[in-house]
Formats: structure tokens, sequence, C-alpha cells
């Protein structure tokens, strides 16, 4: 088993929360892992990526080949898209909806929305809707976890532990509320991929 | 149960696990959370772990040194640039040698993601004659930072660890070797051997012998090393794979199920016997190297070795970080189709942040240059470096370290006026202060603004040398006249004040310095949520 995440957002936007989660998960699975991450200048409201690598054997580059992510995990909806080249044939996108416009020519939503649609079957996510629906705005980053769960190749019970683990330090009823947004992606992920 | 640590976690971890007595290093991406990690994790043991930041790389290199002279264990870190400011340091403690075990750990940063050249360290070591270590992975990285202070001490002479961004900034499981509660520091053994350690030429010419008489001894050293090892295979084409180029080429191999055999490499200088082994085996030899075609070129030789493909005969690009996609291509295996970016993508470069001083700062500057027919700005390394871009454009170089001074200073000798330089707190610490001594001393028509937002923020907000009313001190002291040393608060409700502030120092022959004093928003942030976290 190996499986290949690319995870897309913008500087400040915490996607490596979600790394940390899926790290710490795969981790207590056995699996072996390699994030490579941003630091440093481009973190600042610039766009901002993360490779994260999980399998059963050894892993040998920190970066993904193109056209080998099984997955394009991205917490903005144009972030989403400039990794493409990037995605495997088969590989899925799984993005948020809320868009973060800080430059100048930003595409419009609909045409954003044309080139999801052209991937297979990309799970779009109302996530600042549904994380408000949780408890807080601030956990729109579970339920983007818990959306891309179905494409992790790790038990949703061993992500949902990870979370409790990562946010136990800000208290039970955080954690609680983070398990809540996480399921609520799982949910609508669910949802969306039930053939209509 | 292994831990999930940053490759730069990992060579603090290791260090830590030697007994080292103490980290010292100046911030810089990427090795700036080797540092970071000693901060939070040395413990309470019994023997302090001194973990505190450097003014500069020179600095910090020479307290590691002291330390080692001392007979205790010292780790100095740096980002590559940081190593071209403790060269003379550097160069030089490979003449005296060293007493405790140093190891200096230097990351650089091909593709440039947060610096102004790539340089390739290596270099460095070759030219002061050190061993250099170049670990493949994050658990290579912890063992092998445990064996350089174990041969640091054996051969006396300073290792240089030299990784690269990727591993740096990536994190994978490692597992340690030794318990927080087991490390063991060295004992004080303060070194008295002026024979070595007094660089007057009698002593330098002999101890420079004694460096050139160990060259085979180190050779030898690195053909028996565990970090240099050959991957047998069968085919024409062999792979020479140093450093973290070695993960790209075993992804390939893996992927595409080939067999080709491999020579890694992690130990410099070079092991020469399996070189040869190596070029004997098969017709044409792949050098791939992450940063400069440093050895590339030293095996090709100047009439050029056909049977060598690399970075310089474009096999592998000339620049830039490798990843399996490029050795993928140089082994000749075909391009893969992807998916293209599509036409709509724009552009989202880095910004300062929402509420930061240094947008009022520039909005206040932009507005006072605007009425000079010269507007050039000299500015410096930090997050204002970011002024350059819009919609502010307010500044107009950015060079190494402290350079905004000297060379504002440089181009009011020219007769450029206004000459108005733009530097952060903590790089006028590292690098300004003497600078601005030189215009002290020439009475140069200069205007130096010191954008103080109380930390070093670019990355990531560690403790600056000084700041606030140290700053004026430091100026004051310098020779900065009272008169012309103002202290303004960038904020949008000062900014008429700012202005004028601004247009009076700028337009006034002689050297003047505006302090803007305002924290970084960021780390304001932090001590608010985290009260503790301010040390």
């Amino acid at each position: 088993m190996q499986i290949n995440i690319i995870l897309a957002g913008v500087g400040g936007q915490g996607i490596l929360t979600i790394a940390a989660v899926i790290d710490h998960a795969a981790l207590q699975s056995g699996l072996t892992v390699r994030q490579a991450e941003v630091h440093g200048m481009s973190q600042r409201g610039g766009a901002v990526q993360s490779h994260l690598r999980i399998s059963d054997r050894e892993i040998y580059s920190d970066l993904i080949a193109e056209g080998t992510a099984n997955l394009i995990l991205s917490v903005e909806p144009l972030e989403a898209l400039r990794y493409l080249p990037f995605l495997a044939p088969d590989g899925r996108i799984v993005t948020s909806t809320d868009s973060f416009i800080n430059m100048e020519g930003y595409p419009t939503m609909e045409q954003i929305f044309d080139e999801l649609h052209r991937t297979n079957h990309p799970v779009l996510v109302n996530a600042a809707e549904l994380a408000r629906e949780a408890g807080s705005i601030r956990t729109s980053n579970m339920v983007m976890l818990g959306a891309a769960a179905p494409f992790i190749g790790i038990a949703a019970e061993t992500l949902e532990a990870s979370i409790e683990k990562l946010f136990q330090a800000k208290g039970a009823d955080i954690a609680a509320m983070n398990i809540r947004a996480f399921r609520t992606g799982q949910a609508l992920s669910q949802l969306q991929a039930t053939p209509t | 149960m292994k831990q999930l640590l940053l490759g730069a976690e990992a060579i603090a971890l290791g260090a830590l696990d030697a007994g080292i007595s103490g980290v010292y290093a100046y911030p810089g991406t990427p090795s700036t959370e080797i540092t970071e990690y000693i901060q939070k994790n040395k413990g309470d043991c019994e023997q302090p772990v001194h973990s505190t930041w450097s003014v500069n790389e020179k600095t910090a290199y020479e307290a590691a040194l002291g330390m080692s002279y001392a007979g205790r264990r010292s780790l100095v870190c740096m980002k590559h640039v940081g190593l071209n400011v403790a060269a003379d340091a550097f160069i030089n403690s490979a003449i005296t040698g060293v007493n405790g075990g140093l190891v200096v750990a230097v990351a650089d940063d091909p593709s440039m993601h947060s610096s102004q050249n790539e340089q390739d360290s290596r270099v460095y070591g070759k030219f002061a004659m050190v061993p250099v270590i170049e670990p493949a992975s994050q658990q290579e990285l912890y063992d092998a930072v445990r064996y350089a202070f174990d041969f640091s001490e054996s051969i006396k002479l300073p290792v240089l660890l030299r990784l690269t961004t990727r591993l740096a900034h990536s994190r994978a499981g490692v597992e340690s070797a030794v318990s927080a509660v087991s490390r063991i520091q060295k004992t004080l053994n303060a070194l008295y051997a002026p024979e070595r350690f007094v660089l007057m030429p009698h002593n330098a010419r002999r101890q420079y012998n004694n460096l050139l008489g160990m060259q085979d001894k180190l050779e030898e050293d690195s053909e028996n090393s565990w970090l240099n090892r050959l991957l047998p295979g069968t085919g024409t084409i062999g792979v020479l794979a140093f450093g973290i180029a070695f993960n790209y080429v075993m992804e390939v191999r893996e992927a595409f199920g080939l067999d080709y055999p491999v020579l890694k490499v992690g130990h410099y200088p070079l092991p020469r016997k399996k070189i040869d082994a190596l070029f004997n085996s098969c017709d044409t030899i792949l050098v791939a190297e992450e940063g400069y075609p440093v050895y590339e070129e030293l095996l090709r030789g100047y009439f050029g070795n056909t049977h060598i493909k690399g970075r310089l005969d474009g096999t592998l690009p000339r620049a830039g970080e490798l990843n399996a996609d490029s050795v993928a291509l140089a082994l000749g295996l075909a391009k893969k189709e992807v998916i293209p970016v599509p036409a709509i993508m724009v552009n989202r470069p880095p910004e300062l942040c929402k509420g930061c001083g240094h947008r009022d700062l520039y909005e206040a500057l932009n507005t006072v240059m605007s009425s000079h027919e010269q507007h050039h700005v000299f500015s410096d390394i930090g997050c204002y470096t970011l002024g350059a871009l819009a919609p502010y454009n307010a500044i107009h170089t950015c060079v190494d370290m402290g350079a905004s001074i000297t060379m504002a200073k440089g181009a009011a000798d020219a007769g450029l006026r206004p000459a108005v330089a733009v530097i952060g707190d903590s790089t006028f610490t590292h690098s300004g202060m003497t600078g601005l001594l030189d215009a002290i001393n020439d009475h140069s028509p200069l205007t130096v603004i010191i954008a103080d937002n109380d930390t070093t923020a670019m990355t990531g907000g560690q403790n600056s040398s000084a700041n606030g009313s140290r700053l004026l001190d430091i100026c004051r002291g310098l020779g900065v006249e009272d008169a012309h040393l103002r202290a303004i608060i960038p904020l949008k409700s000062h900014l008429a004040e700012n202005i004028a502030v601004l247009m009076e120092e700028i337009s006034w022959e002689g050297v003047s310095v505006v302090i803007a004093q305002r924290e970084c928003i960021e780390t304001a942030a932090r001590k608010k949520r985290n009260p503790a976290a301010k040390a």
C-alpha cells in the first residue's frame, strides 16, 4: 500500500494541522511516513503545499512524482488546481469551496468549478459552513480531513484517535468539536460518493 | 516507538543524545528548527545545554569553537549563506583543529525557496579540507550527527554536516538510541595548546601541514564509512548519487523496476576505491548531486569525460532541486503525460501580513520618497523584503545581511541623494551596526530606518539580539547624534507624523536613524494565546 497526498492551501490556513493528524495516525498504524512542508519566506499569504506520503514499505523520496498523487486535499479551491500535474489519472481532488482572494486576477468560481469537474469525481466541501455547524469555523480543517478520510488508506477511527490526541491539550470540548467536524466532512463525502 | 521529526529536528535530537553542551546559531531557513528543537527539548539536565540565539553566524561559530576548546561538544547551525558570514572562523578552525567534538550543520537551499542563491556548502568543506557528511534521510541524520561528534573528536577536526531544504523540512519517523536521562556531556577540559590555537605564521604553517598530512587518512575514513555504500546491479549505466539525490534515484529504481548499480555517497572526501569500482563496472555514469555539480566537474576533468552524465551536460537540470521526475528523465525514461495546470491559474505571491507595521512604514516612506527625483531605497533581509512586491514596490535592493546600510553609504559617497536604508532589528544587530559606524566616521549623508518589530520575524519569531531602547542606545553609542536619532510608531493613526519625521531626516545632510517601533503582530498574537511562551 502506498498513498501520495498533496495538501494545498494558502500560508496561514493551517494545512500542517491536517498533516500532523495524518502523520500521527499513519505512525500509529505502523506505516512509514514522509511529509515535506514549506517554511520561511513563501509561507506568508502565499501558496503553500505539503507532500505527504504513506506506505507499508520504505519510502525514498520526500517529494511526490508527477502523475502519482492519489489525493489532492485543498483547503482553497484555486489552490487545488495548482498541483494538477501531480494528480494520478485515477486520483481524487477533495477541496473546500471557500475561496481566499488576496491577489489580482482570481478566476470566477464558475471557471474553477469547470476545471475541478474535469477531474475524477471531485469532492467539493462547503467547509466553513459545516465547521460553523460543528461549533467553530476553526474546525474547517477537520471538516476537510473528514471529507478526505475515505481516500487516505487509514481507518477513520484511527484518524479520530489522532485528532483526539493532538487536540486534547486544548481541552476535551475542543477535541470533541474537532471530531464532530471530522464526522460532518466524512458524511458529506460519503453522500457525494454515492452514485445518484 | 518512532518519533515524527523534521530532518532539522533529527539533527537536534542526535546532537542532544550525543551529549552536546551547547548549540550556537542565528536563525535562517531552512536551519532554524535545529536550534528551536533544542531550546524546547533540552530537558532539565543537571548540566545545562546552551541554546540562546547568537547575534550572527560568525559569533555563533566562534562560541562553538570556544566550547570545543574547553573540551565539550558543541553544535553550530546556519543556512548556507550564513557560512559565508562564519567562513573566516570555519576555515581557520580547520587549521587549529578542535578539542571537544564540533559539528557544523549547514542547510543549503537549492531552488532558493527562501534564499538569495543556491551555493553548495560542500565546496566550503573541500576548501577547508575537513570531512563533510551528507545524510539522505531523517534517520540517517540522527545517526550521522552522533557519529560525527565521535568522528570529530577522534580526528580533532570540525565536521561539516550538509543538508538541503527538502530533508530539513520533511518529516519522517526517527528511532532514537539514547534516552534523555542517559545523555552524558563531556567534562570541562580546556586545552592549553597555544602551538595549535595561536595561528601566527610559524604555528599556522605547521598546522596546515598537519591538515594536509591528514587528507589520506580522511579519504580512508570515507572509504570505510557506513554513509558510503554500493548497491550492486546490472546493466551498463551506473549512478553516483550524493546525499539526498540517492532518494530520487532509488525512487525511480523501485517505481520502474530497474536494477542499475548505485553508489550512495554521504561522506567526503570522495571514497576513491568505491568510485573506481563503480566506474570500472559501467560504461556510463550518471552523477546526481543536489546542488552544484561539484564532484561531477571534478570527475569529468578539464578535458571532459564523455561517459559522465549529469548537470553539466544538461542530462539533469543545471539549477534547482532534483526530484524523481528529473532523475527519471536523466535515466532515459519517457516523460509521463500529466494533467496541465489550467490556464486560469494565477500566482499567489507571499505578502506582508494584514495589520503588519511594515505596511504602515512603507506607506509613509513611499509618500516621502515620491517627492524626490531619486527614490532608491536600499534594503535588507527579513519580512520587510516583501515591501519589494506590489502594492508597495518600496525597496530596491536586497543582497546580503546588513548590506542596506553599507550600500546606501557607498551610493551616498557616489553622490546619490537621498540615500536611504531599511533594515530590521535583528538584521541590524547581525551585520548592520558595523556599517553604521563606517557611515558615522565618514559623516555620510544617509538615513537608516530600522524596522524594529521586536523579533526575527521571517524565520518564525525568534528573539532578536537587541530591540526597543537598546537599539537607540546602540545607535547613540556608535555616534548617531541625538537630534537625528528618532523613534516613530508605524500605525495608520501616526501616518502624518511619521511622514514628517522621515521627511526631515531624509533631507538632512548627515547620518540619521529613524527607528520604527511596533511589535510583529504574529508574535504579539502568540504571546496573547500563550503568555508563558514569552521567553
